[in-house]
Parts: C-alpha cells; sequence; structure tokens
C-alpha cells in the first residue's frame, strides 16, 4: 500500500497548491482503530483542516483527542490570519492545554490592523481600477478581495466578492476560476445550492476543462447532493471522479453501484466490506460498518448522514436476503443477522408495509412467505371500481349541469 | 267523516278553474282544524285527489307533515307521504320539494327502510336547489343510520360541491358529516375539494369546522390514546352538531383499520400481538374485534382458540361465478344508459339558445373560412 500511498499524497499536495485550500481529500484513515489525530490532520491544509479538527474536538468523547485537536487547531490557526477563529478556539481550549494557548491579544490586534491596512489599500486599488475601466484589473482587484476577505473568516463578503468578478470574465479560464473560488466558499459556507448552481455554470463553460477540475467540480457536485440527501445521486458523482483520487465516500455507493471496486484497492477495510456484502455474508459486513462508525461520526460531511445511510445499507441487506427465496425460516435468518427472532420480524414488518418486500410473516411457525400478487383479481376489482366511480362522477356532473342550469333561468328570469 | 268528503268534492270541483283556485284556498284554510283532527282519515283521500289537477296538494302535504309532527307521532306521516310522492313526480328521476319532507320524518320515526326505497332512484331533475340539498343531506344521514357509508358519502359530497353562490348552514354540516364519514370508511380524508366546487364553498367551509379538521390530524398519527383525548376534550363541540355518535364510530373505525393493516404483512399472528399492535387491552378484546370484522365481512380469517392465533386468508373472491358475471353486466348496461344520457344532454346544450349566444360571442375569427353556420343574430 505504500507506493500508492506516496503517490496519492503527492497529487494530493499538486491540488492543494493548485486551488488553494480545496477539501479534496484521497485516503482519509477511515480504520477500526482510534482516529490519530496528527495523522488525519496531515492529510489536509489550510481552512478545511481547522474545521475538521474542531469538528473532531466538539464531537469527540476521549478528552486527550479533543485537546490534541484543539492544540493542533490553534497552531495552525496562528499561521492563517483568521482572529474570529482564533477567539473561538481559545474559548474551548479553556487553558487546558498551558499558557502557550491562552488567548493571545497582541497578536490578534496586530493582526487586526494589518487586516485594515491591507483592506484599505485593496479598496482604493479597486477605486482606481473602476475609473480606468480596465476589465481585467477591476477583475484582480475583486479577487484580490474576495481571496483577503476569505482569509480572514469573513465568507460571506468573500463570496460577494467572488461572485462579482464574474462581470468582468473575459476567457473562460477565468469564469472556471470564478466558479471554483465560489464554489469553495459555498463549501465552507454550507450553502450547497450555490454549489450546485456553479458547478452547473462551470460545467458549462465551452472549453475543454482539465481532468483535475473535473474532479473536483464532481467532488463538489456530489458533497451538495449529500447535503441534500440525494444519497443515489451523490453516489454517482463520486463515482464520476476518477480513480486517481480514490475519493472515499465509499460507503454510499455501497447501496448502488457495481462499477465502483476499482476504488476499493485504495481502502482495504471498505472493500472487504463491500466483498462481504456482495456475497452475501451480512454478518461480517454489518460488523465492519459498526467498526467504521465511530470514525465516521466524526467526518464533517458524513456526520448527520451516517446513520440514514447505515439504515439504508441494512435494508437493503435484507431485501437482498429475501428476494430469492419462497420461504425463509426467521431463526436462520436472525442469525444470518445477528439480532433476534423479534427483532428481524420487526424490521421486515416494515420493509413489507413500505412494500419493499412482497410477502407475508407466519408469525406463528416464524416463517416468511413470499407473496406474489394475482394480476387477474386486482384487474377485476380496479374493473369493478372504476366502474362504479364513473357512474358517480357522472351522475353528479349531470346533477350539478342542471343546477346550473335552473340557477341560470332563474337570473335569467329576474332580469326580465 | 261526511266533512271531508265535502272538502274533496269541493277541491275536485273547484281546481278546474283559474279563479276558483283562490276560493279553494281559502276553504281549505278554513277547514284547517277539520283536516288536523282528522289527519289519519287523509291517507285514504289523498288517493282520489289527482295531483295534476291539484297544485294546493303540496302545500296540504306540508301541513298535514307539520301536524304530525306536532302530535309527535311521525311514523304516521310516512306512508301517507310516500304515496303522495309517488302520485306528484313526473318521473322517477324529478326530485319533488316532498322528497325532503318525507326524508325527515323517516329520520324522525326512524324507519330508514321506507326512505331507501325513495333514495334508491338517481335523481336529475330539480326544481329547487333548497330541495336539493335538504334532500342529500336528509338522504346523507339516512344511509348512515343504514351504515352504507359509500352511498352516504357520495350524496354528501353531493352537497357540499353543489354550485352555490354563498356559503349555507346546510352545506356547513354536511361537510362536517362528509369528513365524519370519510374517515370511516376511507380511513382518510383530503381537505382539497375538488375543483367544481363553488368558490363560496371552497373559501368558506373549513372556517366552520375547525374541530373536525384536527380530529382529522389527530386521527392521521395513528395513535389511538390521543384521539380518545381529543375527543373526550371536544365533546360538547361534537355534542352541539349531533355528531358525537358519529365520532365514536371514527373511533373505533380506527382499531378496524389497524387491524387490516395487520392483513397485509402477517398470514398468522397471535391474538395477544395483535392485541398489543393495535392497543387493546387484551386478547379477548382483540378476538371481539376481529370476530366482528369477520362478521361484516371486512376481513376474511380464521381463528384458532386453542392457540390464540388468527390465520388471514385471501379475499375467496374468484370472479368466476355467475353472480360476478352478472354483476359486471349489470354494471356495463348501467353505464351504458348514462353515457346515452350523456349524450343526449349534450345535445341539448349545443341546441340552447342561450349558450349558442355565449360561444358565438367568444369566437374569434381570423379569415373568411371561420365564418361559419353559426347565424349572425348571435354574434354580438
Amino acid at each position: 500500500m505504500e507506493p500508492e500511498d506516496e503517490q496519492s499524497n503527492s497529487m494530493m499536495e499538486e491540488i492543494c497548491s493548485n486551488g488553494g485550500e480545496e477539501s479534496a481529500r484521497t485516503r482519509p484513515i477511515i480504520s477500526g482503530e482510534q482516529l490519530d489525530v496528527e495523522a488525519y490532520a496531515s492529510l489536509y491544509q489550510g481552512r478545511t483542516k481547522i474545521t475538521r479538527l474542531m469538528f473532531i474536538a466538539d464531537h469527540c468523547d476521549i478528552a486527550s483527542m479533543q485537546l490534541e485537536a484543539l492544540r493542533m487547531a490553534y497552531d495552525e490557526i496562528k499561521k492563517g490570519e483568521n482572529t474570529q477563529l482564533f477567539r473561538e478556539v481559545v474559548k474551548k481550549i479553556d487553558g487546558r492545554l498551558g499558557p502557550n494557548y491562552a488567548m493571545d491579544e497582541a497578536w490578534c490586534d496586530s493582526v487586526d490592523r494589518r487586516a485594515e491596512q491591507r483592506k484599505e489599500k485593496l479598496e482604493n486599488e479597486l477605486n482606481a481600477y473602476r475609473t480606468n475601466l480596465i476589465k481585467e484589473s477591476i477583475r484582480m482587484g475583486y479577487n484580490d478581495f474576495g481571496d483577503f476577505y476569505y482569509a480572514h473568516g469573513a465568507l460571506g463578503d468573500a463570496f460577494k466578492s467572488y461572485v462579482r468578478t464574474r462581470d468582468y470574465c473575459t476567457t473562460s479560464k477565468h469564469i472556471i476560476h470564478m466558479c471554483m473560488s465560489a464554489i469553495l466558499v459555498s463549501i465552507e459556507m454550507g450553502q450547497f445550492t450555490h454549489v450546485t448552481s456553479y458547478v452547473s455554470k462551470a460545467e458549462q463553460t465551452p472549453e475543454a476543462l482539465e481532468p483535475v477540475t473535473i474532479a473536483k467540480l464532481r467532488c463538489a457536485a456530489g458533497l451538495a447532493h449529500l447535503e441534500a440527501r440525494k444519497y443515489k445521486l451523490a453516489a454517482r458523482k463520486f463515482l464520476e471522479v476518477g480513480p486517481d483520487l480514490g475519493n472515499s465516500y465509499n460507503e454510499s455507493k455501497v447501496i448502488d453501484n457495481v462499477n465502483f471496486r476499482n476504488f476499493l484497492e485504495l481502502v482495504p477495510e471498505v472493500r472487504e466490506l463491500i466483498n462481504d456484502f456482495y456475497s452475501s455474508r451480512y454478518a461480517s459486513c454489518l460488523d465492519y460498518l459498526g467498526n467504521l462508525k465511530a470514525n465516521l461520526l466524526l467526518d464533517i460531511h458524513l456526520h448527520d448522514h451516517v446513520e440514514t445511510l447505515y439504515d439504508q445499507i441494512r435494508n437493503k441487506a435484507l431485501i437482498q436476503y429475501t428476494h430469492p427465496f419462497v420461504s425463509v425460516d426467521l431463526h436462520m435468518m436472525a442469525n444470518a443477522f445477528k439480532t433476534s427472532v423479534a427483532g428481524i420480524e420487526k424490521e421486515l414488518e416494515a420493509l413489507i408495509t413500505d412494500n419493499q418486500i412482497q410477502a407475508r410473516i407466519d408469525s406463528h411457525n416464524k416463517i416468511l412467505y413470499a407473496r406474489h400478487a394475482d394480476q387477474r383479481n386486482a384487474t377485476f376489482q380496479r374493473v369493478l371500481q372504476t366502474g362504479s366511480e364513473f357512474d358517480q362522477d357522472v351522475r353528479a356532473m349531470l346533477l350539478r349541469a342542471n343546477l346550473l342550469k335552473h340557477e341560470y333561468n332563474v337570473r335569467a328570469a329576474r332580469k326580465l | 267523516m261526511q266533512s271531508i268528503e265535502n272538502l274533496v268534492t269541493q277541491i275536485q270541483g273547484l281546481s278546474s278553474n283559474a279563479s276558483d283556485i283562490t276560493a279553494l284556498k281559502d276553504y281549505l284554510k278554513a277547514a284547517e282544524d277539520l283536516l288536523r283532527s282528522e289527519s289519519t282519515r287523509l291517507l285514504s283521500f289523498l288517493d282520489q285527489l289527482d295531483p295534476s289537477k291539484h297544485s294546493l296538494v303540496i302545500n296540504v302535504c306540508k301541513r298535514y307533515k307539520d301536524q304530525v309532527l306536532l302530535l309527535e307521532a311521525p311514523i304516521r306521516g310516512v306512508g301517507p307521504m310516500l304515496t303522495a310522492i309517488r302520485k306528484i313526480q313526473s318521473s322517477t328521476e324529478h326530485l319533488t320539494t316532498l322528497h325532503p319532507e318525507f326524508l325527515q320524518l323517516c329520520l324522525l320515526a326512524k324507519c330508514y327502510k321506507a326512505g331507501l326505497s325513495v333514495l334508491e332512484d338517481d335523481i336529475y331533475e330539480i326544481n329547487l336547489p333548497r330541495d336539493f340539498f335538504l334532500y342529500c343531506y336528509y338522504g346523507g344521514m339516512i344511509f348512515i343510520g343504514q351504515k352504507r357509508f359509500r352511498k352516504a358519502l357520495e350524496l354528501l359530497h353531493n352537497v357540499v360541491t353543489a354550485p352555490m353562490s354563498s356559503i349555507n348552514a346546510i352545506a356547513v354540516e354536511a361537510y362536517k358529516k362528509y369528513i365524519l364519514v370519510s374517515l370511516i370508511h376511507h380511513g382518510q380524508f383530503s381537505s382539497t375539494l375538488p375543483k367544481y366546487t363553488s368558490s363560496a364553498a371552497q373559501r368558506n367551509l373549513k372556517n366552520f369546522s375547525q374541530p373536525y379538521m384536527e380530529l382529522v390530524n389527530t386521527y392521521n398519527t395513528g395513535k389511538i390514546a390521543e384521539l380518545e383525548t381529543y375527543v373526550q376534550t371536544n365533546r360538547e363541540k361534537f355534542e352541539s352538531d349531533n355528531n358525537l355518535g358519529l365520532v365514536k364510530q371514527v373511533v373505533s373505525s380506527m382499531y378496524k383499520r389497524n387491524i387490516q393493516r395487520l392483513t397485509q404483512t402477517y398470514l398468522t399472528l397471535s391474538l395477544q400481538d395483535i392485541a398489543n399492535t393495535v392497543q387493546l387491552n387484551s386478547s379477548k378484546e382483540a378476538e371481539m374485534h376481529v370476530l366482528q370484522m369477520i362478521q361484516d365481512g371486512e376481513i376474511f380469517a380464521t381463528i384458532n382458540q386453542k392457540d390464540g392465533m388468527v390465520r388471514f386468508l385471501e379475499d375467496p373472491e374468484q370472479y368466476k361465478t355467475c353472480e360476478m358475471i352478472e354483476h359486471i353486466d349489470s354494471s356495463i348496461q348501467r353505464i351504458m344508459s348514462l353515457s346515452k344520457k350523456l349524450t343526449a344532454m349534450d345535445e341539448l346544450i349545443s341546441c340552447d339558445p342561450l349558450y349558442l349566444g355565449k360561444a358565438g360571442r367568444e369566437r374569434q375569427r381570423f379569415d373568411f373560412d371561420d365564418f361559419d353556420s353559426v347565424p349572425q343574430k348571435f354574434n354580438i
């Protein structure tokens, strides 16, 4: 696995340097062991690193990991210029890490002053460009503004500035650049509707895009869909990301797709999991899922969806299990899925009511019988029902027509 | 007796002449006391009155009905009214003013069967909208009494969706009952009225029946306990509308619906499990409910008392019997006659001068070919 590691890491760095702070990642550490915070954090750079670290700190119960995460976040923030985040982290640390990590007012003030100066400078430059009406320089000016706001954490302003460059974009390269920046900021802000719109805008540019850009766009689109809970769409989008980047949201794909075995080489545990699923060794598959769960909960994007995805995977497994049989013994099924008979009965009942399994449960003997709808009877029933509905509707219509005619006549009579 | 005979001869004699009608009217007014005391005899003498000649018969009947109500013996009025209706109707499809009166009597007398014979006929001709509303409303109530909820729903639906320029109290009451019967029969209620409902109804009906809409929401949650508490808290409101009985039926229908849902997922189920799922208190109660439903034909099942197990069966209807074929055949005939009626009505309207005038006016003319057979007179 080592050479692949380095290869993907180096590509990762390329991407990071390319677009600034980019949230794509190669191999997050999703394994059964406890998360190694440092190793996890080393995979990311810049702002996303800080956000992820803070998320871990918020959601992790183990104090040592929390402090570790907060310490790394502190260091990272000091490298940048974001005073607001700095204040947040300091509040969270709450003096637990010793005097070195206390509130550094002096640093904050100096950063803020520098920021003011730079902002003034940028504004003056921008005004100068605007009076000169040189498109390219105005665009650069707004871009610089956007970068400035982003570095200081004022995401809304950054977004606005980036969007304003749109009017001054001349080549498609500019447009793509604008779209990418806008997407980046929107992801950070969590406004995924903007993400989708800008992704589609970027995809519509006539010039061919580099594969890396395409991959980034697909990632962004996938994230947007994930937020919107359209897991199927998210899975498709993530799939379209080339295997080089080896995107990690494999769990979503477990639900649908067949083609993704290529990616599995990069993530051994998930590969085991998916193999088990396909060979119907559900117990071990679900075991793996359980192990991964703890770590997945710490991921900022997957956090909200882990539960739903897990439930869906489990349901899919149940449906797949019952599909080829006419009758299934519930005891054996309960063993396969490592639950009790009563539990399995409840889950199956829910699935049947949802119409995802066509079967009936014999609760006395604990057997599940597949049931195929009788088309002939169903047709007869529908026919008779349609007939009586037609009858009712037409009669009501005739009545209403008569009433209306009467009313009309009365009104006409009154007029005369 | 003698005076009644005189009365009858007078009526028959005087009704031939228009001016005499007024005289007759005065005469009748005077004779009212007489009528009152002799109300029991009226039946035989009504037969002698031919309604086509005596337009005042309707008034007589109305007075008679009021009398009967005063005497608090509505059942005496049922028979005569029925005969009267049959006589007055020009055809079985005609709705007279007497229909709602008659139905009201039936309701009060609780002899629903008599009312049914009148309700079986389809109505197409109407004289007064108000008659129609009352007729449908009372008819709906009779069907509810007979537990024929589908027909009740149909009639109440007609009231609610009938064209009306302004909301009236009958429609409001009918709407409330409509909600309740819909819950009992279908287990759900959609608060959107169809497009052909008058705008007055659409706007106002919901405002007047707030507690019922909330009942629907509680029902939809599927929890019996909540439903029952809601009914308890709003008892007075339902009582004041005389709907408490229906509301109780709604509650019991919830149990039925839950049990029916179980037939979809289970082949056999123990009575205890049924009691637990449907939130009944004991398996004995569950057994009672299931037994009742089997007898009513709402589910198909067998109860094995030894094991305490219920086995759900498929609907044994195979659609292969002679009766089924006859049923389908008669439905086809009925629908064919209905569509003939529809075509006839369509033709009638296309010949109607008012319609032609309106349609002709709205026609747009672009070139000479568009001037077709509609005569100039109708283009304004």
